[in-house]
């Protein structure tokens, strides 16, 4: 799976939980879940939604790389890699 | 008989649309059942009837009218009670029985499906009282849309146009209705609940409608918050607890579990505030009638914002009896109906405390309102490092800030500053939650 790939994954999750919000607009050094207003709870589901689409545990140590869209898809490419 | 009334599903309800019945006449109830789904302001709710029985008649049909709390909704005949007699449903139809089979009418027995009794100080206009007094509308029922909610003469009106359309749809017209013996009453209705509106309409009337949702939201809300600021003197305490064990423990447990099963740390805050409220038990109840009715069951209303704008505070039942996955499994579950529309009206009506988290937004500290007729709101603000002096020692430690919005009319800051501390006891010894 490429990075275009993963970064569609990673789009339609957020669209899951966030369905007024545009992903697609994001920056990519922008902090994804304040700019989506996203909480505690929406982000649970959206690892939720990466796990089920990947297979990609993600460690609670690991939730501080997981900021704009940039880290998190290049947090899942070499996951997906490794694990694919 | 008994009569199943429309439920006021909190302080900030005066009416709602029924939207569908889920019973028909005949069919046997349970208490704790879903009979129907009403719309109010804050949205579409399945309301629950909290007596056994069997549903004698369907009063008032679904439509987009609404409906005063307090309307009768539907009759409720005990196991082995006849069905209504003739006369009872249509006072203008001509009784059937033998005078020697007739029984004595009953006088209906009003069930409250579980309201939380909210008293209420009502501002009305001298005109809106004179205009209730004709039309006989009993003014408790009436939604004030004047200054501070006052009761105005349109708002008077309104009520009367409201209950005569309840009338109506409560009476079916009489060229339409078949006649009695042609058809047995457990027939009379027998269409499923239609599908909820919002799902039949077009896309841009559905537009609208969530923008009149989200303006009848904020009028919920106000009314509900504009009646704590008046009758609620608060009184505010905050401490700041150190979540270093707490959050170390979660991390270890986090650790074993995969992802759908991991806690959050709001679990932790709700059970300790479960625990803590065992310990002072004042700050659990509702304030009703100018005394404190303290609560058993500690049934702890979480708030949960819309991302549409607006909250609910929906309650989690027994949170000092449930363990810390079963709160979870709550949490995932209210949050989903909050968001889909799915609550019951035991989950609107019987918080005894409220619970905020706002720490998400990057909060440190929320001074609460509190939500009538409760007596307390504890609010959590964002986990911050933050230098922390223990046994003469420095260190960072994780810190949150917890406050107390209390009801200075039920407790006093003393007992207010014992649950702060016995809500930090818990924290630090969370393997014990």
């Amino acid at each position: 799976m490429n990075e275009t790939q993963i970064k569609e994954v990673i789009i339609n999750a957020l669209k899951r939980i966030a369905p007024e919000s545009s992903p697609q607009t994001l920056g990519p050094d922008q902090d994804v879940r304040q700019t989506l207003d996203i909480d505690s709870y929406d982000f649970l589901m959206f690892l939720v939604g990466l796990n089920e689409a990947l297979g990609v545990e993600i460690p609670e140590a690991d939730y501080g790389k997981l900021v704009t869209l940039d880290d998190i898809v290049s947090y899942l490419a070499a996951r997906v890699k490794v694990s694919g | 008989m008994a009569e199943f009334r429309m439920p006021s599903l909190g302080a900030d309800m005066e009416s709602a649309a029924l939207v569908g019945w889920r019973v028909k006449p005949g069919d046997h109830v349970q208490r704790g059942d879903v009979i129907a789904d009403v719309e109010a302001d804050k949205g579409t709710f399945e309301v629950q009837i909290f007596e056994d029985g069997i549903i004698d008649q369907l009063v008032v049909q679904p439509s987009d009218t609404r409906i005063p709390v307090g309307t009768v909704l539907a009759l409720l005949r005990a196991e082995g009670e006849p069905a209504a007699q003739p006369a009872e449903r249509a006072p203008s139809r001509v009784e059937r029985l033998a005078p020697e089979e007739a029984r004595p009418v009953e006088q209906p027995v009003p069930v409250q499906p579980q309201v939380v009794p909210v008293e209420r100080r009502l501002k009305v206009s001298p005109l809106a009282r004179k205009v209730a007094a004709e039309l006989g509308i009993d003014l408790n029922t009436v939604q004030g849309t004047g200054l501070h909610g006052a009761i105005e003469r349109a708002d008077v009106e309104r009520a009367a146009e409201a209950r005569k359309l309840a009338a109506k749809a409560a009476l079916p017209p009489a060229e339409k209705a078949p006649p009695l013996a042609e058809k047995p009453p457990a027939a009379v209705v027998e269409e499923k609940a239609p599908p909820l509106t919002a799902e039949k309409a077009a896309p841009s009337a559905l537009k609208t409608k969530s923008a009149e949702q989200q303006a009848a939201m904020r009028r919920a809300i106000a009314a509900a918050m504009s009646r704590a600021n008046r009758e609620i003197p608060h009184y505010y305490l905050q401490t700041h607890i150190d979540m270093s064990r707490a959050l170390a423990w979660l991390e270890a447990e986090n650790l074993k579990r995969s992802i759908k099963q991991r806690l959050l740390p709001a679990v932790l805050l709700i059970k300790a505030v479960a625990r803590a409220l065992g310990d002072v038990p004042e700050l659990n109840g509702y304030w009703i009638d100018d005394h404190l009715e303290m609560q058993e069951a500690i049934h702890i209303a979480f708030a949960i914002s819309l991302r549409q704008g607006g909250l609910i505070t929906p309650a989690i039942h027994d949170a000092d009896l449930k363990s810390l996955d079963e709160l979870m499994e709550t949490l995932h579950d209210l949050i989903a109906r909050t968001r889909s529309g799915g609550l019951r009206s035991s989950e609107l009506t019987d918080g005894t405390i409220t619970v905020t988290n706002l720490g998400d937004m990057g909060v440190e500290t929320v001074y609460g309102v509190i939500y009538p007729p409760q007596v307390a709101l504890v609010g959590f603000g964002k986990v911050t490092e933050q230098t922390w002096v223990e046994n003469g020692m420095i260190g960072v430690r994780p810190v949150i800030t917890a406050t107390l919005a209390g009801d200075h009319r039920a407790s006093d800051g003393h007992r207010g500053g014992q649950f702060l501390d016995a809500l930090n006891r818990h924290l630090q010894e969370v393997e014990k939650l």
